[in-house]
This record gives C-alpha cells, structure tokens and sequence, in this order.
C-alpha cells in the first residue's frame, strides 16, 4: 500500500527523521488555521498518491494565513491524473540551501534491498536514472545487515557528498533504514533531501510504500488506508475478506486461484473481440474453499456492477472438489433470490467434475449456462454480455 | 528421473498438527510421498496417525532430520511464524525447504533467503534449496509429491512445467495429462521467491526424463524476461511458455502479492515479447499453450 505524503512525513517524524511541521487540512478553514498554527511562509500541498502534482498547480507556496486558505480552496477537489484532492498538507516553508535525493527499497531482481542516493535532489530520478546514470549511487543492501553505519558511510560517499556532510546525512539514512525495516516497507523515498542555510539535513518529501501482509505486526497500520477514495465495490468486497479488483468491463469474473483467474479475464478480453469487444469487470479470486457464502459473497458484490451483463464462473477444483463448488453456486444463488438477475456461465473442471455438473444439470436454474471449457465458457459469457 | 524430488525423498512436515498441515499430511501420503515425521514444539513426543502410517512429532526440526535422516521439509505454519521455522529448517541443513504458506512479509523472505544464500558446502554450492512462499510446491507424479497440487491429475510423462501460479499448474497438467510429467514445480506468486524460473530451466535442461518444458509467468517484476535470456542463451529442448495478465490495470495487485504492473513495469506484453524474442512459443491461453506444447512434443 502507498501512503500519502503527509502519513510518510509522520511515519518519519516518529522514526526520529528530522522533518518540518506539517498539518492535514480537508477545507480552507482547516488550512487556514493550520498556517496560523504553523506560523510564517507555508506550502500548500495536495496529498495525492501520484506524481507530478506540482506541474499540475497541486503545490503553492502561501505568505499568509487567507494565502494558504485561497490556495487550498483551489487545490481541495481538484484532479491530478485521475486522483481527486482530498487532502492538502499545511507545511512549514524550508530554507533550501541545497537538494539530494534517497531511497531504500526491496529489489525483485536480486532479491535483496537497493539503496539509491545522489547529491542532486529535486528532480524526476527515473529521468536522471536515464540520461546521467553516473549521479545516481546504487548501492546493494544485505537483508540479514541492513543499513548500518558502514553501509551508510559507503552511500554518502559513492553519492559523492561533501566529507563535511558525511556525517549529518548518514545519521538520518540510519533513522530512515528503521522506518523501512521497522514499519516493514518496501519503499522509502526521500525527494528532496535538503540541506537548510543553517546546515540542518531534512527530509522535505516522502513516499512510503508499507508491504500490507506484515500487517499482523502493525495494528496501526490498518488506519493508514485510503478509505475515502476507494471504490464502493472494492470496499464491499474487502470487508468480506474477497479478494476483488474492480475493472471497467461488462462480464463479471469469478474463480478460483490468482493465475487462473487473471488468465479467464485475459481470455474473456479475446473472447470479447468477437462479441462487441466486452471486456471483463473485475478480478475476483475466492481461493481454495470455495463454500457457498464465499460463492454468495462474491456474487453479491458483482451482481451490484451495475456495469456487468453477464457472469463467468470458472473453478479448477484441485484440492476444492466441484461438487461443493455446484453446490456453493446453487446455494448462492437462493441466498441472493431476486438479487440475481444476469446470467451465469459455469465452467467446472477437475475433482469430482461429473458430481458438480450433475448438480448444476440438476437445479435447472434458468440462469446457468453450463461449458465444458475455459475458451468455450468465456466465449458464451461473453456473447450473453453483448447480447443484453 | 525428475528434479529436485524423487521417490527416495525423505520429508518431514512443519505445521503437521494444524488443519493445512494435517489435511496435505493425508494427501501426500497417498500419493506415495515418504513422510517421515513432523515439528511442533508445543506437541514434541506425541504422534499423528494418517490410516495406517503414525508419525512422530518432534520439537525441532534438528532433532527430527536427527531422528529421521530427512532431507526435505514442508512448511505450513502460519505467516507470523513462518521466518522462524524456514530459518530452522536452512540452520538444520535441510536440501529443500518447501514454503506453502500465503502472506508473508516480504522483509521475512528476503531476510531467510539471505541466510539460505549464506550456507554453502565445501564447493561453494548453497546447501538449502527453497521453493515458494506462497506457492503450491512440487510434484514428481508417480514418486513424490511435496505440496498441494492434486496428485490425481495425472502421471509420469516427460513434460517439465515451472509456474508462478498454482491453479495455472492444475489447469495445465489438466490439459496435458495424456502427455504427463516429469516434475512439475510452482515457484510462487510473491515478490521474492527462492526458487525461481531460471533455476527449474536449468535443472530440466540437465534433466533426461523431460523433453520439452512449459513455463507458465504472470505480471509483475522481471523474472520473465531474466528467464527468457537465460533460455536463449542456456536451454536447448523446446519450450513453450504462457503469460497471464494482459489485462491487468497499472498499480493494482492481482491476488498474488508480486503480480502488480508497475508504470510500464512488469507487463504481460513485455514478458511475452521477451519470451518470443528467445525462440519461446507463447499462447494466448492455456488450451493455444497446450496445442503448442503437443505441437512440439509430436516432433521429438
């Protein structure tokens, strides 16, 4: 999960990284009196979880209080590549004297951690990966060591620091290596890393991302979900424990498996080529179980798409067996009554096919169309989709 | 001969008290795996009887590779709890260590991987082979099967498959159970795994049973494209590969942890490209996946 900047600057803030006030604000009263608190020249900043917000006027610096009201009241609502502002930061102006640039994060390749450090901040560094690979430090992190004072010296000075700042910058890389380990991220960014006139090293901007399966050990972490902007159906789906991706097409999804499931949208999307290009509507995986209230659960929140014409269900039963998937279907379907009203195709494959068939066979539900494959499935639904 | 699991394959359980662990116990009994035991510190000296077979339960796996001679674990214990037993099972010099368990946290991967890549023999080699976490494991159909892939999908054959997804595995030992296979290994849909694409090409590759491999990716992070230069340079049998995701939107996660599309990182597009690039047939869905593979396989 990707945080806001202002929960990174308060992650960071607890963590002992050295940081400047900052104060959430979702009105212009709320920023207004925020700047008061904060006192002198502030910035207002949109808190939205993409890039480039300052290109889109999602940043002004404000002189006074009324400033940072009217700035707020332009950026609150606005959209940023999709992203509505619901959130700005109130945060206290800086005296930048000079701008670097650092980030630690879990590398797939090498399956270890990758720090990145140069001594010029401020810019889009995928832009400077690019064109000056040669001022980007890329330095490799042992997991089983971490960032310690060693490692940090080695990146301040591949960086290419000035020696006098050595020893400022590498106690906050230290401070900002506990918030990756201790908050179990998989990113932490800093841009910029400033030096203020005064020589203080302060970390300006950050972004956070916090890996959400070590969540067991993080009970506050669950607070830190974006609730506002999620969409209804996928926070329908996530407080029934589904695991849901809404999507922008017509044919409803449901399976069993992660690889399985995206491969049946994938080929619902083919299938659609030949029927008015219909597209799927959503990932849903309901896993190994597969019960009935699983099955009713997951129906429910398809069958409130609005966008869905038609639904395919495609189950390997492996361990599950098909009977208790038919089973799990014909229940659901009881369970949902009038609530269910678009066609469902079935396709059952596997342990003990011929008992779930049969049962399928044996409900007779108008509803079910029954396929003997994954492409014929696909196509049928499909088709249903752009017949209606 | 097979990779990685043969009938010989001595496996003790970890978790074998639990619902997951005692339920795939059965199973694996059943399709012929010799389970030599299992650990649970809380029941050390107590046993679980399987129909006919009693197996004893012991507080470490040190005492029960001691015990046993067994050289392969399976892990089934809990997210929270699974750093501890797999770095028990490396600090036991265990040769492979099967990770079932969903839901780890990624600094507890990362951090037992790096231990694992620290033990290493007197040739240099590392000593605990891991597969997964969140994977399916492995099966060497007709000897062994250390995992929950259903045993009865279907038997020996000299097809080797590699997948990042468990379900995508059944499905494919399903349509091509004609054929049947050799090994067939799920390597896990989490950002870092143990064992990965490359290593399974290069054991089938040295492998004299499998003919012609499959291998089955999913978006997310490069181990693809790594992959597909590996077999154009390395593998000289015949590969067909599959992708899944083309229809994934940027930044979401797709059920596994490691299948997300980051900007224009991690398509399925790229993968297949890549992969086509190094001579890989790719299909557009499981069943054109299949065809291809039976394509081939007539030629050999």
């Amino acid at each position: 999960m990707d945080l806001f900047e202002y929960q990174a600057r308060d992650l960071f803030e607890a963590h002992g990284v050295p940081v400047l006030a900052g104060i959430v604000a979702h009105t212009p009263e709320e920023a207004k009196a925020a700047a008061e608190k904060i006192g002198g020249v502030v910035v207002v900043k949109a808190q939205v979880k993409v890039g480039g917000r300052g290109k889109a006027g999602g940043v002004k610096v404000a002189k006074t209080p009324d400033e940072a009201h009217r700035y707020a009241s332009d950026i609150l609502g606005m959209d940023i590549k999709g992203h509505t502002v619901h959130t700005v930061m109130i945060a206290q102006g800086a005296d930048i004297a000079e701008e670097y640039y650092f980030s630690v994060l879990l590398d797939r390749s090498n399956r270890n951690y990758l720090a990145m450090c140069s001594v010029e901040g401020g810019m889009d560094i995928e832009q400077l990966a690019v064109e000056r690979p040669e001022a980007l430090a890329r330095v490799a992190v042992d997991p089983g060591v971490g960032i310690d004072q060693a490692k940090a010296q080695e990146i301040v000075e591949t960086a290419g620091f000035a020696p006098e700042l050595h020893e400022g910058v590498t106690a906050v890389l230290l401070k900002l290596w506990d918030v990756f380990v201790k908050e179990d991220a998989t990113l932490v960014e800093v841009n910029p890393l400033v030096k203020t006139g005064n020589g203080d090293i302060l970390a300006l901007d950050g972004k956070v991302t916090i890996d959400e399966n070590a969540d067991f050990r993080h009970a506050d972490h669950a607070a830190l979900e974006d609730k506002e902007s999620a969409d209804p159906l996928e926070a329908k789906a996530k407080a029934n424990d589904l695991n849901y991706v809404k999507l922008d097409g017509e044919v409803g999804i449901i399976g069993n498996g992660a690889g399985l499931v995206m491969s049946t949208l994938d080929v619902v999307a083919y299938a659609g080529e030949s029927h008015g290009n219909v597209r799927p509507a959503n990932f849903l995986d309901i896993g190994g179980g597969a019960s009935a209230e699983v099955m009713a659960a997951g129906l429910d929140v398809i069958l409130n798409d609005t966008q869905v014409k038609s639904v395919f269900v495609n189950v390997f039963g492996g361990i599950t067996a098909c009977d208790e998937v038919a089973n799990g279907i014909v229940k659901a379907l009881e369970i949902l009554g009038d609530e269910a009203n678009k066609p469902l195709v079935v396709r059952l494959d596997g342990n003990k096919v011929e008992e779930g068939r049969a049962i399928l066979r044996g409900a007779n539900h108008p509803l079910i169309t029954l396929s003997d494959t994954m492409d014929e499935g696909a196509d049928k639904a499909a088709e249903l989709a752009y017949g209606k | 001969m097979s990779i990685y699991l043969n009938k010989d394959s001595k496996v003790i359980v970890q978790g074998i008290t639990g619902g997951e662990g005692t339920k795939h116990t059965a199973l694996m009994l059943a399709a012929g795996t010799q389970v030599v035991g299992g650990v649970n510190a809380r029941k050390a000296g107590t046993t679980v009887t399987h129909g006919d077979v009693t197996l004893p339960v012991y507080g470490t796996v040190k005492e029960a590779v001691a015990e046993t001679g067994a050289d392969v674990s399976i892990v089934f214990v809990p997210p929270a709890f699974t750093k501890d037993a797999v770095v028990e099972a490396i600090e036991a010099g265990l040769g492979l260590v099967v990770v079932i368990t969903e839901g780890v946290p990624v600094q507890d991967t990362a951090a037992f991987w790096a231990l694992a890549q620290s033990k290493v023999d007197a040739d240099g080699k590392q000593v605990t082979r891991i597969i997964g976490p969140n994977c399916p494991g492995i099966i060497t159909p007709g000897e062994s099967l250390v995992g929950i892939t259903p045993a009865n999908i279907t038997g020996k054959g000299g097809v080797g498959l590699v997948s990042k997804s468990g379900t995508l595995t059944y499905q494919m030992m399903f349509e091509l159970r004609d054929l049947g296979f050799s090994t067939a290994i799920g390597i896990g849909g989490d950002p870092v795994v143990g064992t990965t694409h490359i290593d399974a090409l290069e054991a089938f590759e040295a492998d004299p049973e499998t003919k012609a491999i499959v291998m089955i990716g999913e978006i997310g992070g490069d181990a693809e494209e790594r992959a597909a230069e590996y077999i154009k340079a390395h593998v000289t049998k015949p590969v067909v590969g599959y992708v899944a995701g083309f229809t994934a939107p940027e930044g979401k996660t797709m059920g596994h942890a490691g299948a997300i599309v980051s900007g224009s990182a991690g398509t399925a597009q790229a993968k297949k490209e890549a992969l086509e690039a190094a001579g890989v047939k790719v299909g557009k869905s499981p069943s054109e996946t299949a065809r291809l593979l039976r394509e081939v396989y007539a030629t050999l």
